[in-house]
């Protein structure tokens, strides 16, 4: 019972919401172009429906391209970095410089040199500037998170290096990557959509390129439509991600 | 002496002497129990026992060999992405010794936790899971067992039945145990010797020798010797904490 009214709840909410808009768009005659009703854009989305998710498959696969590319880096950084502390004080404020410089200055310069003619390469390779530092910063944390203790029990014990890191660190580390990468997910859809908005060529065929067409001519349901599917897509995406570390954080912690 | 510390001194940089000067000996098969106010430095002199830290100053001995020494910890330790078996086979595995789950498995017999072995450490009670970290210090039938206020987030029955098994399973191989708590009572029932120590920088502020066999006989809690015992430990750490 409790688990429908968890999932009803939002569903209902959203749903006065979308009435109140539609109720409102009608009263007060709202132009079209300035504010469409939701069933306008409930319209637009079924007309464009193949189109929209061919789009939305483009964004999400930059988008993972990215990830997978910025977890990849992020570990081979942050496992000497955890290692040697001399390696970490050298690596962090370049990993830090990352994260506070705004993607959308980034963007640009990513997109001259990926070549414009290639601007999905731009786009993934700013979803994995984005998706970087979370992962660094998980795997980071993560393998100087274990136990003090057993820490001391592997002292004991002269456990070698190799065997802390595979014992102890990495293992550690899991749930801390594991939280590193679900934020990284969100974070590299936000990446790919400011990238492909900067490179503002049709040939990445994404969501975005579809919001600033739509906007350019002026096509405002439109606009919302390929929104709605963004919305649903980062949605779809933070959910996965979820249920992919919960599962994974049973299994770690063994039921 | 399995492990003997000599005047040793403890200083933690801007947090000043944390312990010494302090002696204190452990010899083969004997139980001490060290008692101290918290914060008089007991848990680093049982680190320097383990040679897990060295001393600023003075002199650590130890004629244990390498895997000789076992510690068990205030919280049970235990690695949560393991099982059971798996981190009291740790160990063993860490020394690359071969049979070391069929070894696990009779040191989690010892603490009677049989068949337990696949269980892992989030579906153990508290009194199992620090059962289970007792069976990983034993697994490598330690000379020197060190234990550090180990049963103190357990209930008193929980306490009372692990002080029990502990003797118990002292009895089939006899390491040397110091055990460190600041339950008077615990320490004068599991131990031979009581140490007491005075608030930080701990020394020595007495030492009882509590005259009953080990492990201890039917009753031994409402005897007369158990009372005085524990009555000279409690005079002993009120004298000790008024003079500081």
């Amino acid at each position: 019972m409790k688990r429908v009214v968890d999932v009803l709840a939002p569903l209902i909410l959203i749903a006065l919401l979308l009435g109140g808009w539609e109720a409102a768009c009608r009263l007060l005659a709202v132009p079209g172009y300035f504010l469409p009703a939701p069933s306008a854009i409930g319209a637009a989305i079924a007309a464009r429906w193949p189109e929209l998710l061919h789009a939305a498959a483009n964004t999400l696969v930059m988008a993972l391209q990215g990830l997978g590319v910025a977890a990849l880096a992020a570990a081979a950084l942050a496992l000497p970095a955890a290692l040697s502390p001399m390696v970490e004080r050298a690596v962090r404020p370049i990993a830090v410089g990352l994260q506070v410089t705004p993607v959308v200055a980034l963007a640009p310069l990513v997109v001259i040199w990926a070549g414009l003619e290639r601007p999905g390469l731009a786009v993934a390779a700013l979803a994995a500037v984005v998706a970087f530092f979370p992962i660094f910063s998980g795997v980071l944390t993560g393998l100087k998170s274990a136990d003090p203790d057993l820490e001391r029990l592997f002292d004991l014990y002269e456990a070698t290096p190799f065997q802390r890191l595979t014992r102890l660190r990495l293992p550690a580390a899991v749930p801390f990557v594991l939280e590193g990468v679900k934020v990284a997910a969100g974070l590299s859809v936000i990446g790919a959509v400011v990238a492909e908005w900067v490179a503002g060529s049709g040939t990445t065929q994404g969501l975005a390129w579809k919001i600033l067409e739509a906007g350019n001519r002026l096509r405002t349901a439109d606009m919302f439509a390929a929104l709605a599917l963004l919305a649903t897509l980062g949605f779809l995406l933070n959910a996965a991600v979820g249920g992919l570390e919960r599962e994974a954080l049973r299994r770690w912690r063994g039921r | 002496m399995i492990a003997e510390l000599r005047s040793v001194e403890v200083d933690y940089g801007r947090r000043g002497r944390a312990l010494g000067p302090f002696s204190l000996g452990a010899a083969p098969g004997e139980i001490v129990a060290v008692v101290g106010p918290s914060g008089c430095g007991k848990s680093t002199a049982l680190r320097l026992l383990g040679g897990l830290e060295q001393p600023t100053r003075g002199e650590v001995r130890r004629t244990v060999g390498r895997g000789e020494t076992a510690v068990v910890f205030q919280a049970p330790t235990l690695a949560p992405w393991a099982s059971a078996g798996a981190n009291v086979a740790l160990p063993l595995e860490l020394a690359g010794v071969a049979d070391a789950r069929a070894r696990a498995d009779a040191a989690l017999e010892r603490v009677g936790l049989s068949g337990h072995g696949d269980a892992s450490p989030a579906q153990l009670s508290g009194g199992m899971a620090m059962r289970v970290s007792l069976a990983r210090a034993l697994v490598t039938d330690p000379k020197l067992l060190l234990l550090d206020e180990p049963f103190a987030a357990l209930d008193a029955l929980t306490r009372r039945r692990l002080v029990e098994d502990l003797h118990r399973v002292w009895d089939q191989t006899r390491p040397a145990v110091v055990f460190v708590t600041h339950d008077v009572e615990e320490a004068v029932y599991l131990a031979g010797r009581v140490v007491v120590m005075t608030p930080g920088p701990g020394r020595t502020a007495a030492e009882i020798a509590v005259d009953a066999p080990l492990p201890r006989p039917e009753g031994f809690r409402t005897s007369l010797g158990f009372r005085e015992a524990v009555a000279a430990v409690e005079a002993a750490l009120a004298l000790a904490e008024t003079a500081a």
